[in-house]
């Protein structure tokens, strides 16, 4: 009954998306405000409806209702609520439906912002996100239907929402439950994560689409969405984070990034979405690079339908995979009207959208330079991942064979071109808008360069003899002196003028720039990561050796002594196996170590490796599984992995500096028309 | 005169030929430890897995074969542990999966026809990317430098940061250099 109902609002959503749009379209052309203001409600109706479906999805999940296929296939008895209830997306149905509840409340909380002074912008915002959310109820619908129940045919069971002929229902007591390596606190908050990222991106992009059919080429839209894009940056780079802790502590395999196609499909938006967040800059400041930011967000926001076809449609394990899937052609053939309509928009407008400014007021090192130069290192990074994800599926399409483009190849395309971002973190903060050259950037330069060159010499004379470890840290070293340096002249400045003491300073001068300073602190953050994945890409090492209890290993100056092993069962309906492990470090006593894995009644393994973390490494040890396991011998894997606590520290501090940067303003109003005002008096040349 | 370029000549070929038995010398070596470390009875979990990380098993989808749970992986390690055992070497080892499973347990697709393209787009692409930037610089900079030049001398210009021109304090943080600050401190001394 709560299906049909579901089921039957699902359907009403789609209709009133549809209406929604059209309207919002119709309202544009025939000028009249009646049919904007009819979509903009339409548009605001669809989070409240769309939560009634989810939260009918959820009370059929949390209820046991194993007459719908898609309660079978991710939830069980023995699961407890909690999971139950983020079993909404365990699986495909599920995610696709949670995708367009997310949408929605993204579309309808920018409908309720107050619209009279952008009022052009209304009926194309409220467009495009009623297409877009109209596109993933369609899929709900259509192909990928939550609601669907289970029938016992002649041949065997189907789901489907209508009875088919000459079946009956079929209602299993138990479902197959949730894939145990999903149950997991940081894979039941990523997907949310990731997801909100990507839907929030969709709101810059449909503010851009506005600009471009209404012909309105200032940095208005840019203003608006600014908040909305840092905070989809935000979610975005949570959701990646949160994916590799994920990895990181339950996949067992000693790292956090594999290079899994499903990964680089996730990371994708965020190497468009983060040069867009600086090349903004320049059109606010400067008025310059329209057409690269319009570029920019479309791209960002193909990326992120692109990224969910990926990992939804089954393109990635084969091709064949896509022809099969119904949601595949699907979401080709959105993606390919959405390149058309808005590249074709963006073309038609090309010459509106030019630099205020012109170009020739600019020179090599300013600032507006670098930050092209370090869009077009983040590109590079872009063409190298799509290119890997894509080549695999081009051969296999001619030449039917199967080919694997795997981390050796990202990792040496990759890190030249991080390192040379790097390289600009560190630079571009000392740099000038309209004027740089070699001189004035080491001028500004030399100062913060000094610790970093210490650095370097320390790690030589400490026996670092890595050139890419030596380059990489040094680089890091330079991008967080310059940032500090960046922190403490101002500080020092205030306090020299204002006679305020240094901490109260500091709270001032982020508070007064918040924008700039919570980029700075981003810039750190990112220094922390960078560590962090130099530690491990450079200075992991591994053993895998097989114990006889009371046998001892060694890695990395640190000893592990096989104490014991033990199998029990778990409430759950588990198989545990653990062992449990001393570890010592010249000879003393530091802790025990708990590495295990667990068997699922339904036969899947689980291994859940036991780790030591400090800031300086982490001893990762893995009872493997796949080999051999007596009740006196034990096969271990250990990993030595330097720095990677620096990746989650980081991460917070990233959030830190993201929520500085996008806090919103007293008087959000006011803020931009200074800026504004003050770019006419400055920059007109 | 002569003698010594006769001399060089000499030493240099002494020099050279010593080399070459130097050099042979030292393949033999490598070869017989090689085949001394082939020979031990049976290689470690560590001698497999450092080939086994290169390789991707053919039925799970992106998991190197080191840490791949299956037991099929689990018979290809033991397969490159007996591989290992008779003497193979890493690339022979290597070939003999390629052959059995195609190019696809390679971690990267070998540089042969098509494939060509996986190495040569991005950085053709990339490079692209970089002319054009390097083109826009240059007409950037023909078309501008006058201008530049010119704002770069007027002392009348405020900051480099018109962002943060509503708030004086913050003002003196986005000077280019310290002379630059003192001389903006200095002006928004006198405004006050």
């Amino acid at each position: 009954m709560l299906a049909n109902f579901g089921f039957g609002v699902l359907v009403v959503t789609f209709l009133l998306a549809l209406f929604g749009a059209g309207a919002a379209m119709y309202g544009y052309f025939r000028k009249e405000d009646r049919w904007v203001e009819s979509a903009r409600r339409a548009v605001l109706l669809t989070f409240p409806l769309v939560t009634l479906v989810s939260l009918s999805l959820i009370y059929l999940l949390v209820s046991g209702h194993y007459e719908l296929r898609y309660v079978y296939s991710v939830t069980s008895n023995d699961m407890p609520t909690y999971l139950k209830v983020t079993a909404l997306w365990g699986g495909q149905e599920g995610s696709l439906l949670f995708w367009s509840w997310l949408m929605s409340a993204f579309a309808s909380a920018v409908m309720l912002r107050r619209w009279d002074r952008d009022r052009e912008f209304l009926p194309w915002v409220a467009a495009v996100t009623a297409i877009t959310l109209g596109f993933f109820l369609s899929l709900s619908l259509f192909f990928e239907n939550p609601f669907a129940r289970w029938w016992q045919t002649a041949s065997g069971e189907v789901a489907a929402m209508l009875r088919p002929v000459g079946a009956i229902p079929f209602n299993p007591p138990d479902g197959a439950g949730l894939n145990p390596l999903l149950r997991h606190p940081g894979m039941v908050i990523h997907p949310p994560m990731l997801y909100l990222g990507f839907v929030a991106f969709v709101i810059p992009f449909a503010f851009a689409i506005a600009a471009l059919v209404t012909g309105r080429t200032d940095d208005r839209w840019i203003r608006l969405t600014r908040r909305w894009t840092l905070w989809a940056w935000l979610f975005l780079t949570c959701g990646l984070v949160l994916g590799m802790w994920w990895a990181y502590d339950v996949l067992g395999w000693g790292g956090y990034w594999g290079w899994d196609p499903v990964e680089i499909a996730a990371l994708m938006p965020w190497l468009v979405g983060t040069p867009f967040l600086h090349t903004v800059m320049i059109q606010e400041k400067r008025g310059m690079f329209k057409q690269l930011n319009m570029i920019l967000i479309i791209l960002t926001y193909i990326l992120v339908i692109f990224g969910t076809f990926l990992t939804r449609s089954g393109v990635l394990s084969s091709v064949h995979a896509f022809s099969q899937s119904a949601i595949g052609p699907m979401f080709f053939a959105f993606i390919g009207i959405t390149m058309i309509t808005s590249f074709g928009l963006l073309i038609h407008r090309w010459k509106d959208f030019k630099s205020e400014a012109s170009l020739g007021s600019s020179s090599m090192f300013s600032r507006e330079a670098l930050f092209l130069l370090a869009a077009l290192l983040f590109a590079g990074v872009l063409i190298v991942c799509f290119w890997g994800i894509i080549f695999p599926l081009i051969s296999e399409i001619i030449t039917n064979q199967k080919i694997t483009v795997g981390p050796p190849f990202y990792k040496r395309a990759v890190g030249p071109l991080f390192g040379l971002i790097l390289l600009l973190m560190g630079i571009a903060p000392l740099s000038s808008w309209t004027y740089g050259t070699l001189k004035t950037i080491g001028r500004a330069a030399w100062k913060p360069a000094i610790p970093a060159a210490l650095v370097l010499v320390v790690l030589v004379l400490t026996g670092t003899h890595n050139l890419f470890a030596l380059i990489g840290l040094t680089l890091i070293a330079f991008a967080v002196c310059v940032t500090l340096y960046e922190f403490g002249r101002a500080v020092l400045a205030r306090g020299r003028s204002s006679a305020e003491n240094v901490l109260v300073a500091l709270w001032r001068l982020v508070g007064r720039n918040r924008r700039r300073y919570g980029g700075y602190i981003i810039h750190l953050a990112m220094g922390m990561m960078g560590l962090a994945i130099i530690g491990i890409e450079l200075f992991q090492t591994t053993t895998q050796q097989s114990l006889a209890t009371g046998e001892s290993m060694q890695l990395a100056g640190y000893t592990l002594h096989f104490d014991s092993i033990s199998q029990f069962p778990y409430v759950d309906g588990r198989t545990v196996t653990r062992a449990v492990m001393s570890v010592y470090r010249d000879g003393q006593y530091l802790g025990q170590l708990y590495p295990r894995y667990d068997l699922f009644p339904d036969g899947q393994p689980m291994t859940i490796p036991a780790i030591r973390s400090t800031l300086s490494d982490d001893l990762y040890v893995v009872l493997v599984n796949w080999e051999d396991t007596s009740a006196s011998q034990a096969p271990f894997k250990v990993y030595h992995n330097p720095l990677v606590s620096w990746l989650w520290l980081g991460s917070f501090v990233f959030i830190f500096g993201t929520l500085v940067a996008a806090w919103p303003d007293k008087d959000p109003a006011l803020a931009p028309v200074i800026v504004k005002s003050a770019f006419k008096t400055a920059g007109a040349d | 005169m002569l003698n010594t370029v006769r001399m060089s000549k000499l030493m240099n070929s002494i020099l050279k030929r010593s080399f070459w038995i130097l050099g042979i010398l030292l393949v033999c070596l490598s070869f017989s430890t090689g085949l001394a470390s082939a020979q031990s009875p049976t290689p470690s979990d560590d001698q497999v897995n450092a080939i086994a990380r290169q390789l991707f098993c053919p039925i799970c989808e992106n998991i190197p074969l080191d840490v791949c749970p299956t037991q099929a992986c689990h018979d290809w390690r033991e397969l490159i542990r007996q591989m290992l055992a008779a003497g193979k070497s890493e690339a022979e080892i290597k070939q003999y999966f390629v052959d059995h499973y195609g190019a696809r347990v390679l971690s990267e697709p070998p540089a042969r026809g098509l494939n060509w393209l996986v190495y040569v787009v991005p950085p053709l692409a990339f490079c692209a990317g970089i002319f054009l930037l390097f083109m826009a610089f240059r007409t950037w900079r023909r078309t501008g430098s006058g201008s530049a030049a010119a704002l770069v001398s007027d002392p009348s210009m405020p900051e480099k940061d018109p962002g943060s021109a509503n708030s004086q304090g913050d003002a003196a943080s986005s000077a280019v250099d310290d002379e630059y600050a003192a001389r903006f401190e200095e002006q928004l001394r006198k405004q006050r």
